[in-house]
């Protein structure tokens, strides 16, 4: 397998612009249409003035959605687009990357549309790592029909549909695309600019499908929802930040940090000492195996959200999906030839009737 | 002996004339057994699941073909991969009609069995006519096996058999015998029984076998002990033939030159016929081909098919549902692939939503149904045609497919390539109806001379399609075509032709988001408009005698039909036939046809649902004739029929 030697030229196989781009060139003539206030702006405006950097050509840029509000964001970039149906989103993406490797192919979906109509679709695009960049939306809750509870709302959760509190107990999308072999798995926040432009940037590098995970606020029908993430006062203790290569600490002057229970092998958040200084984790984003990508996943508290970490939990390189069956083409023309239609279609058994 | 002549009721097609008719004086071979000519035979070999049955008349169709007579098969098995050994459920069949003139259909009834068990035996003897050959593995009709299928007494000894011609042939022991020197175990000697049973009629039909043992030494090139010992087995039954005094008599069937045009023919089922027809279409349309499917039965084999031919640039996504296998078809398809997914009925029933949005995107997609029985899972590994309606109408909103069907199994291959030009030709998806009789049974096919297949080239959209008041040039993705409605294709990575498509309804022009009333009324007629518009040939009656009652087929029920009618024109009783290719748009002179004639019997594979559209359309009083047995037609019972809608 040549894929890890390839693996950064990937992005070359998409043209480059001529120009220097600007965000303007990436905003489509359309009214954006979401709720004033909604957490989709946000991201929008990261998205556009993102692409900018990546110097790609406009023209093989394409975003493709499902259904849901985040679902509408490629009429709103100036890019190819396909706004499809619920949940499937990946699966065309899927067609569209490998047939195409010269297109830059990114999908937008949501909490409901990824992980409820289209949890199939989704794992199976990350277990075979097609070349696709997944913005994964997540506002825990159905905001296009009026308030349900979504797959990620906490268990209990009061809805229209939910008057007595919801039953099931909800995904951890880190935790989900970890145990179903995605490449990269990265979880922002949508008020976080910088954080979330990081974010972006190193998915549109890594070879392969990448996962974000975007903590979107729904102002209408989930308000709030992240808050301990970005108030203040408490985010300090509530955030932590992954970096690959460094210490994982947090809180108001990182006095905690994650350490491995020798014990039980599972990670803790504790206050640091000098005596457990030295066992600190070290975030490595490259290790090879996801488990302790898995047990950051599970750090968080699911009701305060407390410890939650933010970053690239995981980003190692495997073969691409489209990369292995470009290069099954090529091999089958080496070994066989270009195909001859006229050979084909007289197979090797035939006779002859002479008028 | 007068088993290979049988009663007119018996009979297939043929252009009339008692079946196994003799050509000419009985001549003698080398060894003085008695040599007959006949115009055509039907075999059908009968056995377990593990016997390889099918492989048998694959092998037997080889030789028929590669001798040159006209053929038709239809394979028969369980939708268990191995049911338990011996039972009734447990039977596989294949069936071969073959003869020196044209025929139609894979034959009423079989003229031989073979029958290599109680259960094969039991299982089939019902379509045996009297009189008829039937070639017995002795070895299996032991107690147990013949308790099993409910055999109190053997019908060997019983009596119960007198009417036929029976071959009592021990052909488990024989080819044990056959094989002793090859050092195997006898369970391994005994699978090569099939071999000998192989060996014995292609001794009886004096087809050639050089085909056979090459076939056998490829098959088991790694293997080539296996190998030689099949071409033992396989040897060793035709010598059995030619030594035995039980085979008196062995039978010729002439290579039918006069049934065939001037051409260099090749045996074809119909999932390789559609296989080679996709790959032809996207060579002809120069766009590369892209298959997003589900395994199904009976579709999978196209799967496996386009698997193999990634030297044409195929690529193939076995994806994890059906609705991921149309979905990456329809990606493919908006990145400029000629997009295709295969399924049966179930498949279909998850794709329609997939469907709809291709339908509002106005992508080409195929998608290849190979029907089989339903509802529900039903019965996977048997033929019906009941998806009609589906496709047809199942989706939601006005969501028009034109609909195209296969009438024999090397049809498949052009009417995929119609299916495409329509797909290409109006951007729309279109929906390839063949069935499971079609996509495993097989007859002889011209080979098309590369150079005379259609051109199914596309432009794709380069540049601005229309001038605003301002004179600003723009893109429009849904400015179309004022002759097809066809929409502009316009691909990514064309600069400036950055643009949005999606399932909500359209501005007419320009594509973008509309809730306006009356553009949805618009964009609803014009999408129906479009289909309706479709460019469709002409019905052709077949009509040589001016009849009263026509009957009208679509898809596979071809064979039957023709041949019933060819039996009843025979008999003096005249009879008009037409039989549908294109179900959506249907051909624009069908209503002027239909009025032309007192009576319309539609015979279908499902309760009357092409019957149901030309009602409706037409307001013509069709006559159903519906079987759903998850077989064919048989001829004569067609034929009955239509002989009572005549006289009627």
């Amino acid at each position: 397998m040549t894929e890890v030697t390839d693996a950064p030229t990937l992005l070359s196989l998409v043209p480059k612009a001529e120009a220097k781009q600007s965000m303007k060139d990436f905003k489509s003539d359309q009214e954006v249409r979401w709720c004033p206030g909604c957490g989709d702006y946000a991201v929008l405006a990261a998205v556009q003035g993102f692409m900018p950097e990546l110097g790609l050509a406009r023209e093989n840029i394409v975003f493709v959605s499902g259904i849901g509000c985040s679902s509408r964001f490629p009429y709103y970039m100036n890019t190819y687009g396909m706004h499809s149906i619920h949940g499937r989103a990946p699966a065309i993406a899927t067609g569209l990357a490998t047939s195409r490797r010269d297109l830059s192919v990114w999908v937008v979906t949501g909490d409901g549309d990824a992980l409820s109509i289209g949890g199939n679709h989704l794992i199976h695009a990350l277990r075979r790592n097609v070349n696709l960049k997944i913005l994964l939306f997540n506002n825990r809750i159905y905001g296009l029909t009026k308030g349900q509870y979504s797959p990620t709302s906490e268990l209990g959760k009061i809805t229209k549909s939910t008057p007595m509190g919801s039953l099931d107990a909800p995904f951890n999308p880190v935790s989900l695309a970890l145990g179903a072999e995605a490449s990269f798995v990265a979880r922002t926040v949508d008020s976080d600019r910088k954080h979330l432009t990081e974010v972006l940037r190193q998915a549109a590098d890594h070879p392969g499908t990448a996962l974000v995970e975007i903590y979107q606020n729904c102002n209408i029908f989930n308000d709030g929802a992240f808050d301990a993430l970005k108030d203040k006062d408490q985010a300090e203790e509530a955030v932590i930040r992954l970096e690959h290569g460094q210490p994982i600490r947090f809180g108001a002057g990182l006095t905690k940090g994650v350490i491995r229970n020798e014990r039980t092998g599972d990670l803790e958040a504790v206050e640091v000492t000098a005596e457990n200084e030295a066992r600190i984790l070290v975030h490595d984003a490259h290790a090879a195996s996801p488990t302790t990508a898995f047990a950051l996943s599970r750090l968080a508290d699911p009701h305060t959200l407390h410890r939650t970490p933010i970053g690239v939990f995981r980003d190692v390189q495997r073969p691409v999906y489209d990369t292995l069956m470009a290069d099954q083409l090529e091999t089958a023309v080496d070994q066989r030839g270009k195909g001859d239609l006229g050979t084909l279609l007289a197979g090797s058994d035939t006779w002859t009737v002479v008028g | 002996m007068t088993s290979q002549v049988s009663s007119p009721a018996e009979q297939a097609d043929g252009a009339g004339g008692a079946i196994g008719e003799q050509r000419s004086a009985p001549q003698h071979d080398g060894a003085g057994k008695e040599i007959r000519r006949v115009d055509r035979v039907i075999i059908r070999f009968a056995g377990d699941s593990g016997d390889g049955m099918q492989l048998t008349g694959d092998r037997f169709t080889s030789e028929t073909a590669s001798f040159g007579n006209d053929l038709s098969t239809l394979p028969n098995f369980p939708a268990e991969i191995r049911a338990p050994a011996g039972t009734l459920p447990g039977v596989s069949s294949f069936q071969l009609h073959f003869a020196d003139h044209d025929i139609l259909t894979p034959g009423d009834a079989p003229n031989v069995l073979v029958a290599m068990n109680p259960a094969a035996l039991k299982a089939n003897i019902a379509d045996v006519p009297r009189g008829a050959e039937i070639i017995i593995n002795t070895d299996e009709f032991t107690k147990r096996p013949m308790a099993k299928v409910g055999y109190e007494t053997s019908p060997l000894e019983d009596g119960s058999l007198d009417a036929y011609s029976i071959h009592q042939v021990p052909l488990t022991t024989l080819t044990v015998e056959a094989l002793k020197d090859f050092g195997l175990t006898r369970k391994e000697a005994e699978r090569s029984k099939n071999m000998f049973a192989l060996g014995l009629l292609s001794w009886m039909y004096h087809r050639p076998t050089e085909g056979t043992e090459s076939f056998l030494r490829q098959k088991f090139a790694k293997k080539p002990e296996i190998a030689e010992a099949n071409v033992a087995a396989f040897r060793a039954g035709w010598n059995f033939g030619e030594t035995t005094e039980d085979f008196a008599v062995s039978y010729e069937v002439a290579p039918a030159t006069k049934a065939f045009p001037t051409g260099t023919y090749r045996n074809i089922s119909g999932n390789l016929a559609l296989s080679y027809g996709l790959i032809t279409a996207a060579r002809q349309a120069d766009l590369p081909l892209y298959l997003g499917s589900y395994p199904i039965t009976p579709a999978s084999d196209i799967l496996h098919e386009l698997s193999k031919h990634k030297n044409f640039g195929v690529r193939t996504f076995q994806a994890e549902d059906e609705i991921a296998g149309i979905g990456a078809a329809l990606g493919a398809a908006f990145g400029g692939a000629l997009g295709v997914t295969t399924t049966s009925g179930p498949g279909v029933a998850l794709k329609s939503e997939t469907i709809g949005l291709a339908v509002s995107l106005e992508l080409p997609l195929l998608i290849v149904d190979i029907q089989r029985g339903g509802p529900s899972t039903g019965l996977p590994t048997k033929t019906e045609q009941a998806d009609l309606l589906q496709a047809m109408y199942g989706r939601n909103g006005e969501a028009p497919v034109p609909v195209v069907a296969p009438r024999t199994p090397a049809d498949c291959f052009d009417a995929a390539l119609d299916a495409a030009r329509i797909a290409l030709t109006y951007r729309t998806p279109v929906f390839l109806l063949s069935d499971g009789y079609l996509a495993n049974g097989s007859e002889p096919w011209r080979i098309p001379d590369v150079a005379d297949l259609p051109d199914l080239s596309v432009q794709f959209a380069t540049g601005p399609n229309h001038e605003l008041a301002d004179g600003t040039e723009v893109f429009w993705p849904y400015k179309r075509d004022p002759q097809t409605l066809a929409r502009p294709w316009a691909v990514p990575g064309t600069p400036g032709l950055e643009h949005r498509i999606g399932g909500i309804e359209k501005q007419d022009g320009t594509g973008n988001i509309s809730y306006d009333p009356a553009n949805h009324d618009h964009m609803v007629r014009t999408r129906q408009a479009k289909i309706d518009g479709i460019q469709v040939p002409d019905l052709e009656v077949d009509d040589p005698d001016g009849a009263r009652t026509l009957v009208l087929g679509w898809g596979s029920t071809y064979g039957p039909i023709t041949a019933a009618v060819r039996r009843l024109r025979a008999t003096g009783s005249p009879v008009a036939q037409a039989h549908l290719r294109h179900l959506n748009p249907f051909p624009g002179n069908l209503g002027e046809v239909l009025k032309r004639y007192d009576k319309v019997v539609v015979p279908e594979m499902n309760l009357g649902q092409l019957a149901t559209l030309i009602r409706a359309k037409y307001l013509v009083d069709a006559q159903s004739y519906n079987q759903v047995n998850g077989m064919p037609f048989k001829a004569e019972q067609l034929a009955t029929v239509l002989k009572e809608a005549i006289n009627d």
